[in-house]
């Protein structure tokens, strides 16, 4: 169907975006690539009464390394991501993810920004930035903060962003250099959402020992979840099959996953075991 | 209230007054009457809308017709030339590629800027290229052999044979 009827106004700075919030409140809601908020204004699942089009402002979608850090500008496309040479090379596990969001035309305008901000514990950015441990910078009128990504996601559909804050920047740390990582999700056909999916980041020191263990589940919580007790298993030992084993074990027993149309409880646990398995195996073998 | 959007549709200027909430499909389909894009779920999911923005294939149902404000739109109207039908079209033709043809006009302009990222892709290129775009007749076998022999045309190449191919 089509939305309800509402007010739009774009942006072209974000000093601009931010003072349109102030000025239209709690019922304005931010339009980026759109592809998580227009399909539920056409179902009338949202009606917010203004929208504010942020695709205009320059200087927000960057791929770059500076200071020890990956940082990624907010409005910086999926396919951008997808393409970028520097992130095919140096950071594989967002080959992995972009390659599996929706489907490529959706990838030409959905931001990493709105993957983020939307809040959302079955889109597939969220769990990989809890296993690269990335920090998210938020700005307001009054200036900028930065989030760990530990204290962003509060439930469903929200973040750590307030009323009138705008998600500007995701900054990810430079790993150890002898770092693998991964992300696969399960989904019933290709471009659906997970029925089960795994993000590992793991690094290893010269004498095998796990200095850094990251494990991000997809939509098997309510909201994006660190598989923490399985990270500690690992950190500080020498990983063997046995001990993958125990933390696959764990992360089934600690995640959250509710029975639908893509699985029973049971088969997305059993699913969070297997891809936690093959995710760290393959971090381990990507590590060079 | 409505605004007024500037709209380059296949090399022609438009100036629209739009409704925020109208959708791109219907600005595309209802003001300008261009009704080869089609409209086939209400989910993003089919691509039956994909037509090119600025050169990116998207889904038109799930985009603003006020984004597409100072923008060219391309929509499968616009392939065919004084010359004649766009390769792709002529793969589409030649090698069977459709049967209701619903979902051929988004394969079609989807297919534009896969084959402009990627002159020569390879067959699973070209099924993950098309995976934005759902076909409930032909099975997808006969698309993709339609984009090869578009690509091959279009990369100045012998075209492979389209007899079909009895297994």
């Amino acid at each position: 169907m089509i939305p309800e009827t509402f007010e739009y106004s774009k942006a072209s700075t974000v000093n601009e975006a931010l003072q349109m919030m102030k000025d239209y409140g709690d019922e304005a809601k931010i339009l980026a690539g759109g592809h998580s908020l227009i399909p539920m204004m056409k179902l009338r699942f949202a009606s917010p009464s203004h929208l504010i089009d942020i695709n205009g402002i320059k200087g927000l979608a960057y791929i770059k390394e500076e200071d020890s850090y990956l940082k990624i500008g907010a409005l910086t496309r999926e396919a951008e991501l997808e393409h970028s040479k520097l992130i095919q090379n140096s950071y594989p596990i967002f080959k992995d993810v972009t390659k599996l969001i929706a489907d490529p035309q959706v990838r030409n305008m959905g931001t990493i920004g709105g993957n983020l901000a939307h809040g959302d514990a079955a889109n597939d950015h969220p769990a990989v930035m809890i296993a690269i441990r990335a920090e998210i910078e938020i700005t307001g009128l009054k200036g900028n903060r930065i989030v760990p990504i530990d204290e962003f996601f509060f439930g469903f559909y929200m973040t750590a962003i307030q009323e009138g804050e705008l998600l500007t920047e995701i900054r990810i740390p430079t790993p150890h250099p002898r770092t693998g990582s991964a992300y696969h999700k399960i989904e019933r056909k290709v471009g659906d959402y997970a029925t089960a999916g795994v993000a590992v980041q793991i690094s290893l020191d010269e004498n095998g020992i796990c200095r850094y263990a990251g494990i991000g589940l997809t939509n098997v919580n309510t909201k994006p979840m660190r598989a923490t007790r399985s990270e500690e298993l690992l950190l500080g030992q020498e990983i063997n099959q046995a001990l993958i084993d125990q933390a696959a074990q764990l992360a089934s027993e600690d995640c959250n996953p509710s029975s639908d149309l893509r699985g029973s409880e049971d088969f997305k646990r059993y699913l969070v075991g297997v891809l936690v398995k093959r995710m760290i195996n393959k971090s381990i073998e990507r590590i060079k | 209230m409505k605004k007024e959007i500037n709209v380059k549709v296949n090399g022609t200027e438009h100036k629209i007054m739009v409704e925020p909430r109208e959708l791109l499909v219907h600005l595309i389909r209802e003001n300008l009457n261009l009704t080869g894009t089609h409209i086939g779920c209400d989910t993003t999911s089919c691509g039956a809308c994909t037509i090119l923005l600025d050169g990116k294939s998207v889904k038109s149902c799930t985009i603003l017709a006020v984004q597409a404000d100072g923008k060219e739109v391309s929509t499968v109207e616009g392939l065919a030339t004084a010359e004649g039908l766009h390769p792709l079209q002529e793969g589409f033709h030649l090698n069977h590629g459709l049967h209701c043809g619903f979902c051929t006009p988004g394969m079609l302009m989807r297919s534009v800027e896969l084959l402009k990222n990627n002159p020569h892709p390879t067959e699973e290129e070209i099924r993950w290229g098309i995976s934005g775009n759902l076909c409930r007749c032909t099975g997808y076998n006969n698309i993709v052999k339609s984009i090869q022999y578009a690509a091959a045309k279009m990369r100045g190449e012998q075209t492979p044979s389209t007899e079909p191919e009895f297994v």
